[in-house]
């Protein structure tokens, strides 16, 4: 096989964003497009979201762009741009339409149009009750997304490279020139000269020892651009979603809450109602994963170590639970053994997503810098990217919502890039980098076991970084990175194959899990206060005269170096946070 | 509890056939099969190849055959199993390392059935309007995950590399049977060829493989019925 590929955009990840991206920016007359995915494209996690894509349809009940565009803000804990909210909140809708027109089978109402419900902090007339906002697919709404779009790239008959391992960006003259990528089934590397590169590779939720995330979400472009000097935007802000299965972090939705279901601590009781007494459960993420840790951390929590809280569906009515929540009910029972239409299903807060990422502007294009430097080629779109639309907390369902807006938003701008440029020249060694990442795993000193290292690394994260933080915790975990980024210099592997070496790739993983993992405590370590997802228990309050503004991390020899960004402020003022 | 995990390994670079090798380990029976091939690649066997990523039965990246039955790795936990597991990788498609198979044959007996949706007319600004009615009656094969479970099940593919499957089936059921799609004649015509749909014999091995409870062989003879009644 040719290794070295001329495309005028590449697409880098094939997931929810990812596949939006390739179908706009294929669509433009004459620009080539390939998208290359670690996975084959069908096993990205945006199948694995479950409950929902907001849009303000108002299928069930009367709903506005305006109102949506607020919820996200305040959810946002007023670290959201607000005028990537309020574009947000009226494309999501045309994007939303859109989906359907591909074939996407959302559920129906009773009339024919798009099912709708109700999800954690999306509200009517800025904040007043729960609304009907979230459009559904039963409870595999991310699964029918990415189904729908993979099916699409067929009928586009978009270029895929399937396992192929994305491991270093070509940067030259601070603009990027495509990507360097390794073939799992041969071991080859590839070199992908493109004139514009599109980042959708998804999350970092393998950091933590708890975790809805998918094996395959390591960070890598994350640390790609940091290691090729550029910042990453607010990576404390990391969401904890209230409802994983205990222990295992499997995922239930909040869907579930959206039709009736209830939090009950170990006494029994409906604890939400003393932490969000008008929203109750459907309160945002941020603030129900604390209010679960304070009841369990105050001797509430349900079973014999009183270390988990319950959720209650034993009231829903068992044919609503079987055909809206089908997939995770039995989640329930076959992992817990714990049938959720009778018992109550142990869970506990999950590591889920990160709101921080390559910062972004408005359109996509990646940023260098607090005076939005644009790095010419470069786009980035979904979990990884920050636009910043989830500020320093995501609402539910906006997720998807991102992914379709703003991997569309890529697509468009890195085509229209791609079609008013010509090709630069490539530099020499352009796969020198790679080489030496993948020789450094092959012929280390194999002293350190990476499995032990990443059992560590997810041990220490989620006890010293993850929903309560403290100076003392943080400064302790800087010290535990510090050591672990050393002794992985010494890992090695056992497979010396070139075929399929899987081994290798899980090396080079925990590499890039590592600088993730510095970026968020670094940064959390640095911002004292709380807002969001970032609770500091040292800096108990929000400061908005100081901390009004986005972090920058960048990677500074072996060490970190911070800068900051204004928040876009609009119509909306900051004002403290109840629900 | 003490396990014995026996594994049909192929390692491509080393191996002119493939061998099974034996394990002994302390596992939990609540442990998945991914969490107890997981511990063998890091902490027995680092060469273990295989195919893994949500590990909750959504991404269907780890369809093997396990004690004799297709499943997906991370949906089946030991205590189901008792102590003595064999794991194989699913049949009829080009083994490359270990677990690892090609799926190149499967996808493209999925593409082959136009599984994309088709429908000419220009939509209207909003959703196009579909009955709970009409929704539901393909509900079913929309949680198809491509995971092959089902087709490398099946004895007809086994012995003929060449024919569909049932996930392109269950695909192409998909769309014929959703109200809004107007590509089902088409897609019939491929079902209707010699490598289609009347390669089934009904075994219902697949019905019995998917990890996602898709009623398969109901979903085909669905299908073998509209091609009758519809024609191609």
């Amino acid at each position: 096989m040719n290794r070295a590929h001329k495309f005028d955009v590449i697409v880098v990840g094939a997931g929810g964003a990812g596949l939006m991206a390739a179908r706009y920016a294929a669509q433009h007359p004459g620009v080539s497009v390939a998208v290359i995915s670690k996975l084959y494209p069908t096993r990205s996690h945006t199948g694995a979201a479950q409950g929902g894509v907001g849009a303000a349809l108002g299928n069930v009940s009367e709903d506005h762009p305006e109102w949506h565009a607020f919820d996200t803000i305040k959810g946002g804990d007023y670290l959201t741009d607000q005028d990537v909210a309020e574009r947000f909140a009226v494309e999501v809708i045309e994007a939303v339409y859109e989906l359907e027109h591909m074939g996407l089978p959302f559920n129906r109402t009773p009339e024919g149009k798009i099912a709708q419900r109700k999800f954690g902090g999306h509200t009517r007339e800025f904040g007043k009750s729960a609304v009907e906002r979230a459009c559904y697919a039963a409870d595999r709404t991310g699964h029918m997304i990415l189904q729908t779009l993979y099916q699409q790239s067929i009928k586009d008959r978009v270029n895929f490279f399937n396992e192929f391992h994305v491991l270093d960006m070509i940067m030259e003259g601070g603009a990027c020139h495509g990507v360097v990528a390794y073939e799992l089934a041969t071991g080859d590397i590839h070199t992908f000269h493109a004139k514009a590169t599109i980042i959708a590779t998804g999350g970092n939720g393998r950091m933590f020892r708890v975790t809805s995330n998918a094996h395959a979400l390591t960070g890598d472009l994350m640390s790609i651009a940091y290691r090729r000097g550029l910042p990453i935007e607010d990576p404390e802000f990391y969401q904890f979603h209230p409802t994983g299965l205990y222990k295992l972090g499997v995922l239930l939705t909040e869907g579930a809450r959206g039709e009736g279901a209830i939090l009950r601590n170990g006494d029994g009781e409906r604890f939400m109602e003393r932490y969000a007494p008008t929203i109750k459960d459907l309160a945002p993420r941020d603030m129900v994963s604390r209010a679960m840790y304070l009841e369990i951390r105050e001797g509430r929590g349900a079973g014999p170590d009183k270390d988990y809280i319950h959720l209650d569906l034993t009231h829903i009515d068992a044919h609503v639970i079987e055909t809206r929540l089908p997939d995770i009910t039995e989640f329930s029972r076959i992992y817990l053994g714990v049938d959720p239409i009778k018992e109550l299903v142990p869970i506990q807060p999950t590591a889920h997503y990160a709101m921080g990422g390559i910062p972004t502007t408005i359109d996509t294009q990646v940023i260098s810098d607090g005076q939005n430097t644009i790095v010419p080629g470069l786009y980035a779109a979904g979990e990884v990217a920050c636009a910043s639309i989830h500020g320093a907390n995501r609402l539910g369902t906006n997720s998807l919502g991102d992914l379709i807006v703003f991997g569309r938003r890529a697509g468009i701008e890195a085509a229209k890039f791609a079609a008013s440029e010509g090709f630069t020249e490539l530099p020499a060694g352009v796969q020198d980098r790679t080489r030496e990442l993948i020789d450094g795993v092959r012929k280390g000193k194999r002293k350190e076991r990476v499995s032990h290292l990443r059992r560590e690394l997810q041990d220490t994260m989620q006890d010293y970084a993850s929903v309560f933080r403290t100076e003392e915790f943080l400064s302790q975990q800087v010290e535990i990175l510090r050591d672990l980024q050393e002794r992985y210099e010494c890992v090695g592997v056992e497979d010396e194959g070139h075929k399929f070496n899987t081994e290798l790739l899980e090396a080079i993983e925990l590499g890039f899990l590592l600088d993730n993992a510095e970026q968020l405590v670094h940064a959390a370590l640095n911002r004292q206060e709380s807002r969001g997802a970032h609770s500091r228990e040292d800096f108990k309050e929000r400061d908005d005269a100081t901390w009004l503004k986005h972090t920058l991390v960048y990677k500074d020899g072996d060490g970190v170096r911070i800068d900051y960004k204004p928040v876009t402020l609009g119509k909306y003022e900051p004002k403290p946070r109840t629900y | 509890m003490q396990i014995n995990v026996k594994i049909k390994r192929y390692n491509p670079e080393a191996d002119a056939r493939p061998y099974w090798a034996e394990y002994k380990l302390e596992a939990r029976g609540s442990d998945r099969v991914l969490d107890v091939i997981n511990h063998l690649k890091w902490e027995v066997d680092g060469t273990l190849a295989f195919r893994r990523s949500c590990a909750h039965g959504i991404c269907g990246s780890d369809a093997m055959l396990i004690n004799g039955v297709n499943r997906l790795a991370c949906k089946v936990l030991v205590k189901d199993l008792g102590e003595r597991i064999t794991i194989e990788p699913i049949r009829g498609l080009p083994v490359l390392k270990d677990l690892i198979v090609d799926m190149e044959p499967f996808f493209d007996s999925y593409k082959a059935v136009l599984p994309f949706f088709i429908n000419d007319d220009p939509p209207p600004p909003g959703e196009r309007y579909q009955s709970a009615e009409d929704r539901a009656v393909f509900d079913e094969t929309t949680k198809c995950i491509l995971c092959a479970a089902c087709t490398t099940s099946c004895p007809v593919f086994w012995t003929n590399g060449r024919y569909l499957g049932p996930a392109a089936i269950v695909n192409a059921h998909r769309f014929i049977f959703d109200s809004r799609d107007q590509g089902a004649a088409e897609r019939l015509g491929v079902l209707n060829q010699a490598n289609g749909l009347w390669r089934c014999r009904t075994a219902y091995n697949c019905t019995e493989a998917c990890p996602r409870d898709i009623p398969i062989t109901r979903a085909i003879e669905e299908v073998k019925r509209a091609l009758l009644w519809r024609g191609a």
